[in-house]
């Protein structure tokens, strides 16, 4: 027998989405795409690799430990052009972190909002300029100034650190804006809780607001850190080409992202040890570089709702 | 009234409050007097937090925000240029609706401003004190390291209260404490600020009218004007207030006739 229904029954009925689920679709395709060109991106890295770990007189143990990179002689020890990177990175992170923190902080916690609705997009207009123009600004403005400064005997024509400066330049504005997020997002109510117990605007930036925004500041630390670990353009121009183990900044000395530049663009045939050795560097950065993903990741995992 | 006996601790005079060109509060005389409970009551938008965080300066963080008139704290105009609103936040200090504990263990919550305000004696025993005159002693003694967030709601208030008395404020400001809390952590609220009131002045907004006649001795009671500002209409004894007011809209708004 039929039992008569209620008509709202019929309301809670599934209703096709057409819409919806084109959208769905869409967005999977966008997902796979990304996925997808990062695995071949990562295999062909490997099988490159590979094939130059395979090379006679190439050993994973001489790559890692060596202090000599000379192809065109058979030694691929790439501590040269690891120290060099490491040199223009620590130089561009003394720029970029603490005034990146503090250009943070003055935005988030003293400028008034006028001032921060004409400063924050002119920090920003310093990450639309392409890094050649900031390559050639290092090589024509900072190098001639650092040789006024510590004389041109000392100071090489190409040196770590005037690269290594006008790079934390660049990343200044990446710093600073993703520090200023982290920052705005802690509730007023701390700040609110500090002021009324007769804290500065000092105090309850450094002791309340900046403890509260940590993870998010360290994530933008070690994405500028790894954005100047894989900088390019800056070190090729500035930095100097021909790998050097020194430690000195004020020397020339190629760094890893330097070295692939000059020989992907130039005239070195396929299938050298050369040539493939660009892959071996190439995954050595990718690795340091997911390596530093992975510790903001842990570190934005630990200090998270620390204030919810 | 036999309170004008005391020295009045804050002195409002003709003040009004404004957010940019809006007039938030207009006109308001009143008179706070030493350890005593007064309550702020009234309608929703009158202005009796806008007026509560004017005596503390905290109106300062609000952009487009000023006052006119004076909030005269013993004698000193608390807006005069060469009052530091730091240090009248130290003496006057405040308790938000939302319970608002930083991210940090229980102690350190309490040690934090005192730390900041040079205490420099035992800060165990400061923490103990505090916390035993915000009755939450007995229920966090033995996990004073634990994070103050893991709390219940009625204890994170009663430990922003032990936070402020640690700074030693001579009168606490608290906008709606209990809005966020169960009856029961209200009622020990209250009975705390009975407590509290022999050592400092309390003026609580509120918008729970048996909490006024309850815990308060002096209540204002602030309704809105035709142009939205806020205008004080009545102030007295509480008892005088919810018994025999001598105004028809306070009458209205405590009979429940009004908002
Ligand atoms: N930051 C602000 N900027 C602009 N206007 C504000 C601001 N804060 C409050 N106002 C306005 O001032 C008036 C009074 O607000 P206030 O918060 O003091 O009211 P209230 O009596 O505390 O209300 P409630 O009981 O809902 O808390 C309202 O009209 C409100 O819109
Ligand atoms: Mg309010």
């Amino acid at each position: 027998m039929q039992i008569a229904q209620n008509p709202l029954v019929n309301k809670l009925r599934k209703k096709p989405r057409i819409g919806e689920n084109l959208i769905q679709a869409v967005l999977l395709i966008c997902g796979i795409i990304s996925v997808l060109t990062t695995i071949g991106i990562v295999f062909e890295l490997g099988k490159e690799s590979l094939l130059f770990f395979t090379m006679p007189g190439v050993t994973l143990k001489g790559f890692l430990t060596g202090t000599s990179w000379q192809p065109a002689i058979g030694e691929f020890g790439i501590l040269p052009l690891l120290t060099s990177t490491l040199i223009t990175t620590f130089f561009a992170m003394l720029i970029a972190l603490p005034l990146g923190l503090g250009a943070a902080i003055f935005l988030s916690e003293y400028a008034s909002p006028k001032a921060r609705k004409t400063l924050k997009p002119a920090l920003e207009v310093l990450a639309g300029i392409p890094t050649v123009v900031y390559g050639y600004f290092a090589l024509t403005v900072m190098t001639p100034f650092l040789r006024l400064l510590f004389g041109s005997d000392t100071v090489q024509i190409y040196n770590m650190l005037s690269a290594g400066l006008v790079m934390g330049i660049m990343i200044l504005p990446l710093v600073s804006s993703m520090s200023e997020d982290a920052l705005h997002a802690v509730p007023r109510s701390l700040r609110e809780a500090a002021f009324g117990l007769g804290a500065t605007r000092f105090e309850t930036a450094v002791k309340v607001v900046v403890p509260a925004a940590l993870s998010g500041i360290i994530a933008a630390f070690i994405i500028g850190i790894s954005r100047a670990v894989g900088e390019t353009m800056i070190v090729a121009i500035a930095a100097g080409s021909g790998s050097a183990f020194t430690f000195n900044p004020l020397n020339a000395a190629e760094t890893m992202t330097g070295y692939i530049a000059r020989i992907s663009g130039g005239d070195v045939a396929y299938d050298t040890p050369e040539y493939n050795s660009i892959f071996a560097i190439g995954m050595f950065l990718f690795l340091i570089t997911l390596a530093l993903n992975l510790v903001s990741r842990r570190i934005a995992a630990r200090f998270r709702e620390v204030y919810e | 009234m036999t309170e004008n006996k005391n020295q009045p601790i804050i002195t409002v005079k003709d003040l009004s409050i404004f957010y940019k060109t809006f007039r938030a509060v207009k006109n308001v005389d009143l008179e706070i007097f030493e350890n005593k409970i007064t309550a702020i009551i009234g309608p929703s938008g009158c202005g009796k937090s806008t007026v509560l965080r004017s005596f503390n300066r905290m109106n300062d963080f609000i952009p487009g925000a000023s006052i006119q008139g004076n909030i005269l704290f013993h004698d000193k105009n608390i807006y005069d240029e060469d009052v530091d609103p730091v240090q009248v936040r130290r003496m006057i200090g405040m308790v938000f609706q939302k319970p608002n504990p930083f991210p940090k263990s229980i102690y350190e919550n309490i040690a934090w401003g005192a730390k900041m305000n040079g205490f420099s004696g035992n800060m165990d025993d400061l923490v103990e004190k505090t916390l035993q005159d915000a009755a939450l002693w007995d229920e966090v003694k033995d996990e004073l390291n634990k994070n103050a967030l893991s709390l219940s709601g009625g204890q994170q208030q009663r430990l922003c209260i032990a936070r402020a008395l640690a700074v030693k404020p001579e009168i606490i400001l608290m906008d709606e404490p209990c809005s966020a809390l169960d009856p029961i952590a209200t009622l020990k609220i209250e009975d705390l600020m009975r407590e509290l009131s022999h050592n400092y002045s309390i003026i609580i907004v509120t918008h729970n009218m048996q909490q006024a006649a309850r815990a308060s001795d002096m209540t204002a009671f602030f309704t809105m004007d035709e142009d939205r500002a806020g205008v004080m209409v009545e102030y007295g004894l509480t008892t005088q207030i919810f018994t025999n007011p001598k105004n028809k809209q306070t009458e209205d708004y405590i009979t429940g006739r009004f908002g």
